[in-house]
């Protein structure tokens, strides 16, 4: 592991902080310039994080230590995560730590902290949303934990490096049914993780369908601050994490040169905003599902997995 | 049953005092500290065991003809030492619980009777001594089971549970008798050395009773229905030990007769375990998800749990079958691991869960809450099983369902077509178990335990005395052990693998070290250091949030949002079966809730609502389908039998001197 690579590592989870209130801005920009508004710009989201951080520390009466601290847990895990998976080069020196099952654990773990934080609150708004966001976490995790599988199965690891240099080396696994089956089931279930249409409406704040808002509805000042940064670093460390395990072109080696790091950064750069400028056109033409059509949607997604799996089993020929 | 009987003059012996006033302080503390010295005997020889060289005792006077035969190997000792170290913090906190519990004097006596039969299960060397262990371990779990038995509940699950545990007992019985008449030995070295002899029909028969017998006893669908009725009403300390301790036991002698002694079975012997594994983990967390019974929900998930073991167990087996022994190994070590984690996080789930019902008198989760500010040192050792129970990283049982997920994926995919069928579908069993499970726990830790309380008692808990929450800290501190440095336990399940020639013994099992590799496959993951990097995460975000706090007003603490009203009043908080309803409506199919909803409206207007009821129960689909119509079978057919029991002795000795020239006439 030379410095390169852990300063590679570094500079991924840099770069989430800094990119993911303007991946969020820049979603809402699309959206709004589609929709025919003017919209708030791209800096927007970085203007509002300065504007909470500047407010005032609420303590809502009653809250314990479980809500003060799920907005740090949520977006810490967030950053571990960015700091393992292969952004801008392989050889993150946390590779070995955590493998893709283990990055899924910690997503959840922010999932299960921002939950618990929702009943802390013991409003009907909070444990409103904690109970359809559990809801959804639950169905949503045998989905990724299968995608996995179908992933592991042509680099025969389900540690992130193998499975971004399988694919680098043989790009014509891209193609197999298998890996075109889990890239579909992926994108479900990360839509859903991530909170935006049409399983959530990241801009409502009606009672009826919020899910995600639902559940931080009594966070302000600097913790909602926290709180809205690491849902955006959330979204942006999956779309980057999507992108190179489908599409690994461009990312540096596990050992880089410092052109490598600067071509996998730019690479992983436009790799995010194609795929979100994706994302936020598509959600203008669909609207929010209903609460419960959402679980007929991942289970689509679930048994859209299992075949990948099997497709994969099946018809995947043993690189080795 | 004799056992308990002749316990009973044994009374002053235990050194209970003669007055009544000295014996309400006394027994509990006789009674827990001599469970915890059993406990800690059982984990020093279990581990000498483990480490050192086998041990054999003959007590030939002890039972007539064929004598008690201890044999003691890693395998038997590393259950001996989980029983052990599950009694040291059970019995530590029974001192506690007993005294505010004001137990009877028959539950402090059989406590630790209880436990010392499940110590001599595995390390029973004969089938003799094993049936006489286990009959132990089950006679003297019932009468603890009824120790509260002033109340229906724990009547009703006292019979469930004392006809389950014999017919199970009945199966391993008729089992292991096969066994030993074709194996021609009491002793299992000698049915070992003689279980190549056997005929393919007695050892797929064997295997089915046993799997059938042991399954009951480790509480696998369809036999579990004993285990969520049984394990809540017992004391929650017995509870601990029953879930944590005796559940393994049927583990055990799902290893010792069927992948030890009999092992390496036939393709299907594998499939087997891994359906009822999969199914009984699936409808275990299933039930978890939707219970609103705090120990309920600890008890489904000890199904689960058993379930994700069997699993394991079942692709060791099948794994090994189909000549992929390093990978079976993988799967052998996850399921080991399991074992011993889940003793850990379960032991202090009941034993949090007892905490509870000691100070509020309520198991039901829709009534508590609010328990953080109250119990804060119960809240953090509940919240620590419960983390474990989930699975995710930092939690007791991350690691083991991590190894048990890599053996799964990595089985030979160039292998049969049957193992390519199996494991995909496995690990979206698993996958599922563990998603369910999250919210099952987020369930249990948030709705019991944050917001505010539902009810007036749970309003006036008070944290428990000393004794339990030392009880409480050393199972947290297993837990925890479990959760960052499982390297700890490495030594350990290399020597039981070793022990298990059939079962991919033969290949070294997963190094587990700082960070743990797998063997022959790509595979790496490090608890301690995801942990050490997730706690400087967290610190690097909280450093982020302080951002801009030059700009700040003071801190402020104010009312929560009320929607404009005037209050909120703890009955707007969401419950547990609130909380859980989009789960049940999305599993309507498999769970089958009786839900029923009475709107009344006014009389003056329908467009009015005066009232609204809604009644919800979540019965067992299983036991309503499987075991219901069993029962009204048996009591149709006692009925039948009823008419000819008039009550007149005449008859009856008709029916004696009939009986006797029947027997006379066939034996002629």
């Amino acid at each position: 592991m030379s410095a390169l690579a852990v300063a590679a590592a570094a500079l991924q989870v840099v770069g989430v902080l800094a990119g993911a209130p303007l991946v969020v801005g820049g979603m809402r920009q699309v959206r709004a310039r589609l929709e025919g508004r003017a919209g708030g710009g791209i800096g927007q989201p970085w203007r509002d994080l300065r504007k909470q951080l500047r407010k005032q520390q609420i303590t809502p009466r009653g809250t314990t230590v479980v809500f003060a601290l799920a907005p740090a847990v949520v977006a810490g895990s967030t950053l571990l995560i960015a700091a393992i998976v292969p952004l801008i080069a392989l050889g993150s020196p946390l590779d070995s730590v955590a493998d893709l099952f283990g990055v899924v654990g910690l997503l959840f773990l922010g999932t299960v902290a921002l939950t618990l934080a929702g009943i802390d609150t013991g409003t009907a708004f909070g444990g409103m949303g904690s109970s359809r966001e559990i809801t959804i976490a639950a169905l949503v995790e045998p989905t990724i934990l299968l995608a996995v599988f179908a992933l592991s199965v042509p680099g025969e690891s389900a540690n992130l490096a193998a499975i971004v240099s399988a694919t680098a080396n043989n790009p014509e696994q891209l193609v197999s049914p298998g890996s075109l089956l889990a890239f579909v089931a992926l994108a479900i279930v990360i839509i859903a993780e991530t909170g935006r249409l049409p399983v959530d409406n990241p801009s409502t704040h009606l009672e009826l369908t919020m899910i995600h808002e639902a559940m931080v509805l009594e966070y302000a000042g600097p913790k909602l601050a926290l709180v809205e940064w690491a849902s955006g670093m959330r979204l942006t460390v999956l779309l980057a994490l999507v992108a190179n395990l489908f599409m690994p072109w461009g990312i540096a080696g596990a050992d880089p040169s410092l052109l490598a790091v600067l071509v996998g950064l730019v690479a992983i750069t436009v790799k995010v905003v194609v795929l979100a400028g994706l994302l936020a056109a598509g959600e203008v033409f669909i609207a929010k599902l209903r609460l419960f059509r959402v679980p007929e949607l991942l289970a689509g997604s679930f048994l859209l997995a299992l075949l990948a799996v099997t497709a994969s089993y099946f018809l995947g020929t043993p690189t080795s | 049953m004799t056992t308990t009987i002749d316990a009973s003059p044994a009374v002053p012996a235990l050194g209970e005092g003669p007055r009544a006033a000295r014996r309400s302080i006394d027994g509990p503390v006789l009674s827990g500290g001599l469970t915890a010295i059993l406990g800690a005997i059982g984990l020093a020889l279990g581990l000498s065991v483990i480490f050192g060289e086998p041990r054999q005792l003959r007590i030939g006077w002890l039972l007539p003809l064929v004598g008690v035969r201890l044999d003691l190997d890693p395998l038997g000792g590393v259950f001996i030492a989980t029983t052990g170290a599950v009694a040291i913090a059970v019995g530590i906190y029974a001192v506690g619980y007993a005294n505010r519990e004001h137990w009877a004097r028959f539950p402090l006596i059989t406590l630790p009777l209880f436990v010392a039969g499940m110590l001599l299960v595995p390390a029973a060397g004969s089938v003799t001594t094993f049936l006489l262990a286990w009959e132990l371990m089950a006679a003297t779990s019932l009468i603890l089971v009824l120790s509260e038995h002033r109340r229906d509940a724990v009547r009703t699950a006292g019979v469930f549970y004392a006809i389950m545990t014999q017919l199970g007992f009945v199966a391993i019985l008729v089992a292991l008798v096969v066994l030993s008449a074709s194996g021609s030995g009491d002793a299992f070295t000698t049915i070992a050395a003689n279980a190549d002899s056997l005929t393919p029909g007695t050892r797929n028969a064997v295997f089915l009773l046993t799997v059938l017998g042991f399954g009951s006893k480790a509480g696998l669908l369809p036999l579990h229905a004993w285990l969520p009725k049984a394990h809540p009403e017992a004391p929650s300390p017995v509870s601990a030990l029953m879930s944590a301790a005796m559940v393994n036991v049927g583990i055990y002698g799902i290893i010792r007769i069927d992948l030890q002694l009999l092992g390496p079975g036939p393709h299907w012997w594998g499939l087997t375990l891994m359906i009822f594994g999969a199914v009984s983990a699936v409808f275990g967390v299933l039930q978890a998800s939707v219970s609103t019974d705090l120990k309920q929900l600890l008890a489904y998930s000890t199904t689960e749990n058993m379930g994700l073991i069997t699993l394991a167990l079942g692709a060791a087996s099948l794994l090994t079958s189909s000549s992929a022994p390093t990978v079976a190994a993988i799967a052998l070590t996850a399921a080991l691991l399991h074992l011993l984690s889940h003793a850990a996080f379960k032991t202090l789930g009941f034993l949090a869960a007892g905490s509870v019902l000691a100070a509020t008198g309520l198991r039901d989760l829709d009534k508590l809450g609010g328990l953080a500010r109250r119990m804060p040192v119960t809240t953090v050792m509940f919240g620590i099983a419960a983390l474990g129970a989930s699975g995710l990283p930092l939690g007791a049982g991350f690691v083991s369902e991590w190894l048990l997920l890599q053996s799964l994926i990595h089985a030979p995919h160039d292998s049969i077509t049957l193992v390519a069928l199996a494991m995909p579908l496995s690990v979206g069993a698993v996958a599922l178990t563990t998603g369910l499970g999250i919210a099952a726990m987020v369930k249990a830790f948030g709705v019991g335990f944050l917001a505010r309380p539902r009810s007036a008692a749970a309003e006036a808990a008070r944290e428990a005395p000393k004794s339990m929450l030392a009880g409480m800290t050393l199972a947290a501190a297993a837990c925890v052990v479990f959760a960052v440095a499982p390297a700890f336990f490495s030594p350990t399940l290399q020597r039981v693998l070793a022990v298990l020639p059939t079962v991919g013994g033969d290949s070294a099992g997963p190094k587990i070290d700082t960070i743990l590799r797998l063997p022959g496959v790509a595979g790496s993951i490090s608890p301690g250091l995801l942990a050490v990097a997730l706690i400087i995460a967290i610190l690097l975000a909280l450093a982020l949030a302080r951002w801009g706090r030059r700009h700040r007003p003071p801190l402020a603490v104010t009312p929560l949002w009320a929607c404009g009203a005037d209050s909120l009043s703890p009955r707007m908080q969401y419950t547990a079966t609130s909380f859980a309803e989009p789960l049940q409506r999305v599993f309507d199919d498999i769970l089958r809730p009786d839900t029923n909803v009475e709107v009344t409206h006014f009389a003056e207007s329908q467009y009015l609502v005066e009232r609204v009821t809604y009644r919800t129960l979540m019965a067992d689909p299983v036991e309503q389908r499987f075991y219901l119509p069993v029962v009204r079978a048996v009591t149709t057919w006692a009925q039948l039998v009823r008419r000819a029991h008039t009550g007149s002795v005449h008859l009856y000795l008709a029916y004696g001197a009939a009986g006797l020239l029947i027997v006379l006439l066939v034996a002629r």
